[in-house]
């Protein structure tokens, strides 16, 4: 741990905190629906969802090598051009969670990146097609893979279901339920967490800390396992609240075959090699299943803020990426001023978060007073 | 711009498959052992019947369990 300059180590608790933003703003992807629908009590589902993702840290030892995959031409990148990179990406996941809209942290730190290397390098350091076929068409293509299957099962389910006793097959449902939060969770763990431990360790490979092609140091594989867990755990409720009952209402067969469908989709997407975003995927299977009951609805306002959220993400969050890196160009005093800023930003979202505070204890409620 | 159609054909194709898969062999299992249940309660039935629903319905869950089991083993691989 020798040799880590201020900068450097600024740029690692950032990760850190990237990570414990991913944490909590993608809780509702493994936990909401289960949490709408009773399957288990909102802090019992948050702390089953922190633990999978800390295991699904460690499970994994195959770490990020990139933290674009080619979106940003990575060689050379400068330590100052990953933390501005971090900022963007951090402050609209904080804005996201504010106005509880579910979008993807991938896209926001890709944006980030983005915003930052053009700031840094010029557009040439940006490949284009990447940016189709990594985001683009992912994002379009994730909510109707995930909400068609979703649509089906549901339809499906209720059918064979329909003479049955509701009451006597919720238990089963809430069951299955379970099975497939753990897994998304899981998933998410190894995925995301070892996003972050690449970016710490590509910091150290810039900063000259660690040779090229090194692995992650135990400490790294640890505090990204543990920040993306505490993230999990303080709940992103708000989040957890649009998905689990925003978007529509959902009862244990839905959320049954809205959590199974989530899970199928990101399991099959990385294997076979088309990743596709679990926040999407996750967004598209809880609306997929609202239409496939019979007297279903989807709140089309709500999922309309949430896709404009969606497009909005790569661009906003590279705006901010870029104005960061624009203060860091300008030396260590750039650094300082952006770090004040992302403090301040982030502080600012917080007490306007305080004003409608939702929590887990009426995550669910019907109303949420504003005081 | 290289879009690997085929790819993104076939995560809809297993996706599709796989979920409306689950779901419906977890649905039977769940019924299964919902119609056992009554049968049982009500004391109508013949013991044959219950049998076959309550073994079915393991082997509809044991299915399922296998699926979820692949899952993991995907996670960690």
């Amino acid at each position: 741990m020798e040799h880590i300059t201020l900068l450097l180590g600024i740029v690692i608790v950032t990760a850190l905190v990237f990570d414990f933003t991913n944490g909590f703003h993608d809780t509702a992807n493994a936990m909401a629906t289960t949490i709408s629908t009773g399957a288990l009590k909102p802090k019992t589902a948050v702390a089953m969802s922190a633990v999978l993702n800390l295991v699904g840290a460690f499970l994994s030892v195959e770490v990020a090598k990139t933290i674009s995959g080619g979106i940003v031409n990575e060689d050379g990148l400068k330590t100052e051009v990953i933390f501005a990179a971090l900022v963007g990406a951090i402050l609209w996941n904080l804005l996201t969670w504010l106005v509880g809209l579910p979008s993807s942290s991938s896209h926001a730190l890709f944006g980030g990146l983005i915003g930052a290397a053009v700031m840094s390098m010029g557009w040439s350091s940006i490949n284009g097609g990447t940016v189709v076929t990594k985001v683009l068409i992912p994002a379009l293509a994730a909510p109707l893979v995930a909400g068609l299957a979703a649509t089906l099962a549901t339809r499906l389910t209720y059918r064979i279901g329909r003479n049955t006793d509701t009451k006597a097959t919720a238990k089963g449902y809430r069951a299955g339920q379970i099975a497939s939060a753990g897994l998304v969770s899981l998933a998410h763990g190894t995925n995301d967490a070892q996003k972050t431990m690449g970016i710490i360790t590509l910091a150290l490979v810039t900063g000259g800390v660690l040779n090229p092609g090194a692995n992650p140091p135990m400490w790294v594989i640890v505090s990204a396992g543990v920040a993306i867990a505490l993230g999990t755990y303080l709940g992103g409720w708000r989040i957890i609240r649009t998905m689990g009952r925003g978007l529509t209402d959902l009862q244990p067969q839905q959320g049954f075959a809205a959590q199974t469908s989530a899970a199928t989709v990101i399991l099959a997407s990385s294997h076979l090699g088309f990743s596709l975003s679990t926040t999407q995927s996750c967004s598209g299977a809880v609306m997929g299943a609202g239409l496939g009951r019979k007297g279903g609805v989807v709140r089309w306002s709500t999922a309309t803020r949430m896709f404009v959220a969606w497009g909005l993400t790569l661009p906003a969050a590279g705006l901010v990426g870029a104005g960061a890196e624009f203060l860091t160009k300008q030396g260590p005093w750039g650094v300082a001023v952006t770090a004040a800023l992302l403090i301040a930003g982030s502080a600012v979202i917080w007490v306007l978060s305080r004003r409608n505070a939702v929590t887990h204890t009426n995550v669910t409620d019907d109303e949420i007073a504003t005081t | 711009m290289n879009i690997d159609w085929a790819a993104l054909g076939s995560v809809f194709g297993v996706s599709l498959a796989v979920t409306v898969a689950l779901v419906g062999l977890f649905t039977l299992g769940i019924i299964g052992l919902s119609k056992q249940e009554t049968a049982a309660a009500s004391g109508s039935g013949s013991g044959g019947s219950v049998a076959l629903a309550r073994t079915g319905a393991y082997a509809c869950f044991a299915l399922c369990a296998a699926a979820v089991a692949y899952g993991i083993y995907l996670i960690v691989a």
